[in-house]
Parts: C-alpha cells; sequence; structure tokens
C-alpha cells in the first residue's frame, strides 16, 4: 500500500539561527525509516512523467522502488547509470523545476521528494559501501578533458568506463569547479565533491591541477602530445559587473572573488591565511543560486544585516525555491522591486552605502518575464560597508583566444552541436557553462554524457 | 610539487629563487607572471617571472619580504619545494617596433623592470634604464640592469650612492638633455608609476605600467584584480599585466590596493612572532 501522506517527509534541518552561525550542511539527510516512507509515496507510474523532467533520464521509479524494499546499494546502482554525482544532484538539483515538477504526486498535494531520496542513497552508498572502484580494461587511446567542474567529471568519468586514458587538465589548484569554488560548504559539503574525485582517480583518470590551458599549454600542443581527442568544460567563470559608480571601491566584490576566497581559500577557518573582509551590513545584488550563496556566507561570517537587492519580483528570482526559504529562514533582509544606482564610498575608498531606486514591473520581455521600470525619484540608501554583485557570469574567453578555429557565439559561449557537442574543431568536443552559459550542474552533466559518446565513436571511426 | 634549486639572498629584504617549472619555463615571456601557493594554507599570490631556462626548465622569481606569504616563502630552502606554481599567466609585454626606450624600476619592481628591458634590448631598442631604490645598502641586479641596457641611472632617495633623487628627477633631465624616447615602461609602487605617467603625458611619450593588482586565480574569474582603463573594467591577470599608463585609474587602484592592509599586517605580526619563537626554542 502506498503512502498517502500529501506533504513530503520533512527534512532534518539544523535550526536557522543556529545554522547562521556556522558552515555545516544546512540539510542533515534522511533515515533509513524517514526514505523508506517517502518512497512509499512513490506510485510508480506506469508512464514514468517525473523521469522526463530529468535532464539525464534518471530512471526514478525503478530507483524509488528499491528504496521502498530497503535494498539500497541496489538503488544506487540504478542511480548511477545516470548521474555520476548523485550525492551533489541530490542536494543541488532545482528538483521543483524539473523531476519533481511533474511528479503526478504533485498534483494533489507535494511531489515525492525525488531530490532527497537521490541524496539518501548516494550518502548510505559512501558510508556502507566497502566495494573499490575498480579499474576499468584500457584500450589504449588518449583523451584530454579541460577544466574540472561537473562537466567535466562527467564526460571523464564516463569515458574511463569505456577504457579511454583520460587525463584532465584544471586551472586552479583543486578540482571540482563550482562545486569547490562556488557552491558553500553549508549546501554541499566539499568532502562529498573530493570523494566522487577521488573515485575518478582510482578509476585511472589523471587529473593535472595548475594547468591553465590557452596558457600553459594550447589546443594543439595536446593534440601532438598524443591525445586523439578533447573536451572543453571550462565553464562560465566571468564575473558580469553593473558598470555603476563604485564598483572600485573597498568592499565591493564580486560574487565569485568573495566565495572563492571563502569556499576555495576556506577563508572562514582560522588555520587558512587568505584575508577576507567580513562586513558588519553586507548587500548582495542579483536574485540567483548565486546570490542567495553569497548572502547567506556574508551572514555567516558574522554580518547584522544582509541584503539581497533585486530588481525583479520573488517570482522572478532565478534561485532554487529551498535556498530563498533557507535564506529568509536565516534572517536574509529581501529588498525586491529594488535596483541599485551606484555604490558610494568613504574618503578612505571604502563602501558606506549602496543607492538604489524602486522598480515597478511592466510588460513581459523576450524572456516571458515582466521588465522592470524604474520609479522616478524614489532613490534612497541601505547604509551597508560590502557590496556584492551576482549578477551572473559569462563563458572565460581563455580558451577561444588562444585557439584559433574555435567558434563563439555573440555572448562568449563556444558553438557546439546539441547532440553531438561538436565544436567547430575536429575532434574537440564542449558542453557545461562553457556551451550554454551559466546553467545547472545537471545540464553540464548531461553535456559532458552526451559529448563522451560523441568521442567515443569519434575515436572508434577514426581508428576503423 | 614544485622544487627550489636555488635560492639567492639579494639584500635584507629581497630574495631571489630558481624553480624547477619545466611547464613555465617552456612558454614564459618578458612581462608575464606566475601564481603560486606555499603550502595548503597559504595565499595564492603573483610574482613576475624575472627570467627563464628554457632548456633546464627553471623560473626565476625575485620577491620583497613584504607580508605573511613573502616572508613564509622565503623560510624555503634549496632542495624545498613550493605547493603551487602556476603559470605563464598575462599577456606578454608587447615590446616590439620601439627605438628608444626608457624602462624605469622603482624598488623590488627592478626585478619586473629588468627582464623587459632585457627584452627590449634583444629586439634592437636602445634601451636607458633607470632604477630608484631608498639607499645604496639595498641596491639590487646592478650587473643584470648594466647588461640589459644601454646606460643605467642609479637613483637613490637618500643620494647615499651619489646620485640623489628620484627616477622621475632622471627622466625628465634625460628628455630634457634631447633624449628621443618612443617608450616608456614603469615599474614599482604605485605612487612612482602614477608620478612617471604625470610626466610622460606631458611630453606625449607612450607608457606602459605593470599593474600588480591583488589577485587568487589569475584566470580571469574572480575580478579581483580589476582596475579601470580608459574608462572600461579591465581584469590585471589577463588583460594585463601592462596596461597604458595614461589611461589607468591610478586614485582607484591605489585605495583597493589597502583592502586587505589591516588584516595582512596582523597576520604578518603573528608570522613574525612564531618565528621568533622558533628561533628561541
Ligand atoms: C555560487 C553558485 C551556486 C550555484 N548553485 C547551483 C545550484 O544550486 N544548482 C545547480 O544546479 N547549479 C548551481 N550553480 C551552477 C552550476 O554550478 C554550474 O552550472 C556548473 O558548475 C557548470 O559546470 P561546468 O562543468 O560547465 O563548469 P564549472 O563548474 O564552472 O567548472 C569549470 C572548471 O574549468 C576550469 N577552467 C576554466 N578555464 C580553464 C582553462 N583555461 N584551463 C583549465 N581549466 C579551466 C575552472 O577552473 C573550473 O574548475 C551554481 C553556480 C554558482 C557559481
Ligand atoms: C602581476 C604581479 C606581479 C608581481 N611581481 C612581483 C615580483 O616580481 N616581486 C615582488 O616582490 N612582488 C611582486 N608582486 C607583488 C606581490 O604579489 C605581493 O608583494 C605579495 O602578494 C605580497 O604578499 P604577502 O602575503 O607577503 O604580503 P601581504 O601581507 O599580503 O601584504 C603586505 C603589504 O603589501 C601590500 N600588498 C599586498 N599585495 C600586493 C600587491 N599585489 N601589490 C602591491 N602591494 C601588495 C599589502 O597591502 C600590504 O600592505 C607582483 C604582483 C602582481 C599582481
Ligand atoms: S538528477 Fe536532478 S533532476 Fe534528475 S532526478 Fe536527480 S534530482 Fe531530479
Ligand atoms: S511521477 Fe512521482 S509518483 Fe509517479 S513514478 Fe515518478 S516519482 Fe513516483
Ligand atoms: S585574479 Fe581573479 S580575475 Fe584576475
Amino acid at each position: 500500500m502506498p503512502n498517502m501522506t500529501m506533504t513530503k517527509t520533512p527534512m532534518p534541518e539544523q535550526k536557522p539561527d543556529v545554522r547562521n552561525h556556522n558552515f555545516e550542511e544546512v540539510a542533515l539527510g534522511y533515515t533509513e525509516e524517514m526514505a523508506v516512507g517517502e518512497a512509499q509515496r512513490c506510485l510508480n507510474c506506469k508512464n514514468k512523467p517525473c523521469v522526463t523532467g530529468c535532464p539525464v533520464m534518471v530512471p526514478i521509479p525503478e530507483f524509488i522502488a528499491h528504496v521502498a524494499n530497503r535494498e539500497f546499494e541496489e538503488a544506487y546502482q540504478v542511480l548511477t547509470k545516470a548521474t555520476s554525482l548523485p550525492a551533489v544532484c541530490g542536494r543541488v538539483c532545482p528538483q521543483e523545476t524539473q523531476c519533481e515538477s511533474k511528479c503526478v504526486r504533485g498534483i494533489k498535494g507535494e511531489p515525492v521528494g525525488i531530490g532527497r531520496l537521490e541524496r539518501f542513497v548516494a550518502d548510505w552508498h559512501m558510508a556502507n559501501s566497502k566495494e573499490a572502484p575498480k579499474k576499468p580494461q584500457q584500450n589504449g587511446h588518449k583523451v584530454a578533458v579541460i577544466g574540472a567542474g561537473p562537466a567535466s567529471l562527467t564526460c571523464a568519468g564516463d569515458l574511463a568506463n569505456m577504457g579511454y586514458e583520460v587525463t584532465v587538465y584544471e586551472a586552479l589548484h583543486t578540482a571540482g569547479g563550482v562545486l569547490m569554488y562556488g557552491i558553500p560548504q553549508f549546501r554541499l559539503p566539499k568532502e562529498i565533491v573530493q570523494k566522487e574525485i577521488d573515485g575518478l582517480r582510482a578509476k585511472g583518470v589523471t587529473i593535472l591541477t595548475d594547468m591553465v590551458i590557452g596558457k600553459v599549454l594550447t589546443l594543439d600542443e595536446l593534440f601532438a602530445d598524443g591525445f586523439e581527442a578533447i573536451f572543453i568544460g571550462s565553464g562560465a567563470g566571468l564575473p558580469n559587473f553593473m558598470h555603476i559608480p563604485g564598483e572600485g571601491l573597498v568592499g565591493t566584490y564580486s560574487a565569485n572573488e568573495f566565495l572563492t576566497r571563502v569556499n576555495l581559500m576556506k577563508a572562514y577557518r582560522p588555520e587558512y591565511d587568505t584575508p577576507i573582509l567580513r562586513p558588519k551590513n553586507a548587500a548582495i545584488v542579483g536574485g540567483g543560486n548565486v546570490a542567495m550563496d553569497a548572502a547567506r556566507t556574508a551572514k555567516r561570517l558574522g554580518s547584522e544585516h544582509v541584503y539581497i537587492v533585486y530588481r525583479r519580483s520573488e517570482a522572478e528570482m532565478p534561485a532554487r525555491a529551498e535556498e530563498i526559504h533557507h535564506a529568509k529562514e536565516e534572517g536574509i533582509e529581501f529588498r525586491l522591486l529594488t535596483n541599485p544606482v551606484a555604490i558610494h564610498g568613504d574618503e578612505s575608498g571604502k563602501v558606506c552605502s549602496i543607492e538604489c531606486v524602486e522598480m515597478e514591473l511592466g510588460e513581459p520581455d523576450a524572456s516571458g518575464r515582466r521588465r522592470p521600470i524604474e520609479k522616478q525619484g524614489s532613490n534612497f540608501e541601505l547604509p551597508v560597508d560590502c557590496a556584492i554583485i551576482a549578477i551572473g557570469n559569462s563563458p572565460n574567453p581563455l580558451i577561444p583566444a588562444n585557439t584559433s578555429g574555435l567558434e563563439v557565439n555573440r555572448r562568449g559561449c563556444i558553438v557546439a552541436d546539441e547532440e553531438t557537442m561538436a565544436t567547430s574543431l575536429p575532434g574537440v568536443y564542449a558542453a557545461g557553462d562553457a556551451v550554454s552559459g551559466a546553467a545547472t550542474v545537471i545540464l553540464a552533466m548531461g553535456g559532458g554524457k552526451k559529448a563522451a559518446k560523441s568521442i567515443d565513436e569519434y575515436i572508434k571511426s577514426k581508428n576503423a | 610539487m614544485f622544487q627550489i634549486v636555488q635560492k639567492k639572498r639579494l639584500n635584507d629584504s629581497m630574495t631571489q629563487m630558481r624553480v624547477q617549472a619545466p611547464y613555465v619555463a617552456k612558454k614564459a615571456q618578458a612581462g608575464q607572471f606566475i601564481i603560486l601557493r606555499v603550502n595548503e594554507y597559504g595565499e595564492r599570490i603573483p610574482l613576475t617571472i624575472a627570467d627563464y631556462d628554457r632548456e633546464a626548465g627553471t623560473v626565476d622569481i625575485i620577491f620583497q619580504k613584504v607580508g605573511k606569504t613573502t616572508l613564509l616563502l622565503d623560510t624555503l630552502e634549496e632542495g624545498d619545494s613550493i605547493l603551487d606554481f602556476i603559470g605563464p599567466l598575462g599577456k606578454a609585454s608587447e615590446l616590439e617596433g620601439y627605438h628608444y626606450a626608457a624602462v624605469i624600476g622603482g624598488g623590488a619592481g627592478c626585478a619586473i623592470a629588468y627582464p623587459q628591458a632585457k627584452a627590449l634590448h634583444a629586439l634592437g631598442a636602445k634601451v636607458d634604464m633607470i632604477a630608484g631604490f631608498r639607499s645604496q645598502d639595498i641596491i639590487i641586479l646592478e650587473d643584470e640592469m648594466k647588461a640589459a641596457s644601454d646606460q643605467l641611472y642609479l637613483m637613490t632617495d637618500d643620494g647615499s650612492n651619489g646620485h640623489k633623487g628620484f627616477v622621475t628627477d632622471a627622466l625628465k633631465q634625460n628628455i630634457e638633455a634631447g633624449a628621443k624616447y618612443d617608450l616608456v615602461v614603469a615599474i614599482g609602487p604605485l605612487p612612482m608609476m602614477k608620478a612617471v605617467c604625470n610626466l610622460t603625458k606631458e611630453y606625449g611619450i607612450k607608457t606602459i605600467i605593470s599593474m600588480n593588482s591583488i589577485m587568487i586565480d589569475g584566470t580571469g574569474m574572480c575580478g579581483g584584480c580589476r582596475v579601470t582603463v580608459g574608462g572600461e573594467t579591465k581584469f590585471a591577470c589577463v588583460d594585463g599585466p601592462d596596461f597604458d599608463g595614461h589611461l589607468v585609474d591610478f586614485d582607484e587602484v591605489m585605495k583597493r590596493a589597502k583592502t586587505y592592509a589591516e588584516l595582512e599586517r596582523e597576520s604578518t605580526r603573528e608570522f613574525n612572532c612564531r618565528l621568533m619563537q622558533q628561533a628561541e626554542q
């Protein structure tokens, strides 16, 4: 008999007024009992509507059925056929617009907690499985993978499983991409990402850090080194600024810099040397996941008032619903329909306030979202000593600028075929944020998967 | 891990290291830099590639001990290793097509300016090198700078070497005396570079400066190294470090350079205390 409770089994969480002072994970995860109970809410629908909402087509009812039967390892085996980073996806996928948005249980009541179950299964496997990953039989062909974010890790993992000798080249000193430098510890513990990376190494993938491709080595040199194909998963790491007065002041950060100092460079831990300003009051400009992460991080560094300044209304916010909810619980103050026009500094050049203007929503624009219009004369100032700009990231131009013939579009995204992920250069494939512009972890992984398949076909046909 | 194969004290505050880094050595060009991290807990700091040997696979860095990281780096000896050593980063200096250049270095900036003088010289330009130091006893790289230029002018703030004055004094004197420079390269403390630019603007001489912003990744990801150049936001790590000095908003840069000054002073003080304690034990 299915469990007909209308609501999801609640996720155990740290209390808001406790967790906003520490960097431990907010959501604590289901117990076995909770997971089984939630799994029993799934109706095992024949037509599997939920699967159509998942970019990598996780066989959702199958893995959930195993959970309901307490076959957790079997559930994991089903999951990993579709996603190589289930512990990550279960935590950070925007489920409410993907898999869970299509779940029939969501018509009357809440959908099945697919993400929560995915996380449970992955965590259970990490804690309980003693089986070391096997090193696949090698086929003697070499592939180079640029970047070590989710797109690259997925592509590298799939290729290694097929027997390729894979070398990953990462610019930073740590592999993981945004999972390591962007998304905070309290949402995605770095130990989990590290375990996934260790798993890849165990499969025989070589990961070289400190390698800025385009500078240290070019694509031509990689081909000359005997790599038969190259995958580019260099992400969208170039921070956009607003070009308003005051962006050069001390205390104005890009969200990337702020988050990198805290996550990658561990500024929140005393044993690390990384300096960071600990703002008394901070304004974060933007309404996406990046803005929520920066705001919640500022709070944890001790800020009294943390404002989210966003020019549209909450309905238009691109952040995951769960993150907005968590941010509010933690005391983040939302200043919606508000647009910054200038950041002001004191005589020493330090930020002392952010000047904003109120907005109202007009007609829908090309993206279908209602366009915000300025209310004349509604300017006001928020007293802050830190302004963090989180209005989006673009693909980094470093690789295209140093690779002749690699086509990019107007927005700087690498042009790749939607199905094969082939770029304008033979033997070169690309996916993830470098191709789509800033998107999601699961889309990056989906692209990396497609590229691995195409690379395999390309190398086979070349050697046929 | 990147092994230190040679270490040389240049003066009380400056050290030269030769580091085994074949990938960097293979590609390095004048004007480029590396980013290093001494150990797991360390900061990432940028240092200019002062010299390189492609055959031996080594890269030379010259650094001034100003704070925690450079002091920590200085505790490493020959045979020890640096955890991360990333490069070559930044654009190579564009030095082709000039006839007569003045290359100006201020203090530690001489370590960055001297490879540029060397490169200009190798490209066939006539080079005057003007180097400024606080006093005679801290002059570094004198032989190297002499070899890389046609004429070397060594200035000291206190006149202890017999040539009292700032680098701008020497530059002005040369220009007034008829030196037809078609390029000035100025590298050193921000106030010095700003003063040189103000002077060369008057004479309409193209001036390149090397921007020593605070950096993290060095790949254009964090935006921390941004500078306003000609009204546009540029990232020193990928668009520079060289910029047209007449277009740089120095006042903004000078304020930003002090972002962590208080925090850095504190961590340097703690570090020095620990070094002293260790020495006492
Ligand atoms: C703060 C933040 C929060 C987010 N939250 C979520 C979320 O909750 N859910 C979600 O689904 N998505 C989220 N995203 C988006 C998601 O993280 C990205 O869409 C995803 O990481 C893209 O993966 P990728 O592999 O394409 O690139 P990235 O993760 O960006 O990785 C690219 C890697 O390539 C490296 N690289 C770049 N250039 C070079 C080079 N020249 N040579 C070598 N290496 C290079 C980079 O250093 C980096 O490690 C968030 C993003 C940010 C910044
Ligand atoms: C492209 C580039 C090339 C450089 N090349 C060299 C070089 O060849 N030799 C060399 O000695 N230095 C060079 N620098 C400067 C060097 O990076 C800094 O001295 C170093 O980061 C200081 O680190 P620290 O932890 O020892 O000192 P900190 O404790 O960080 O700082 C001590 C003091 O120095 C100031 N400071 C910090 N960072 C910088 C900086 N980037 N520029 C100027 N002042 C700073 C601080 O405000 C503080 O007052 C270069 C900088 C850049 C951006
Ligand atoms: S991978 Fe993401 S979208 Fe797909 S089922 Fe899992 S949580 Fe849902
Ligand atoms: S739609 Fe919902 S109830 Fe149906 S199979 Fe998918 S998860 Fe289960
Ligand atoms: S150092 Fe991060 S963008 Fe330049």
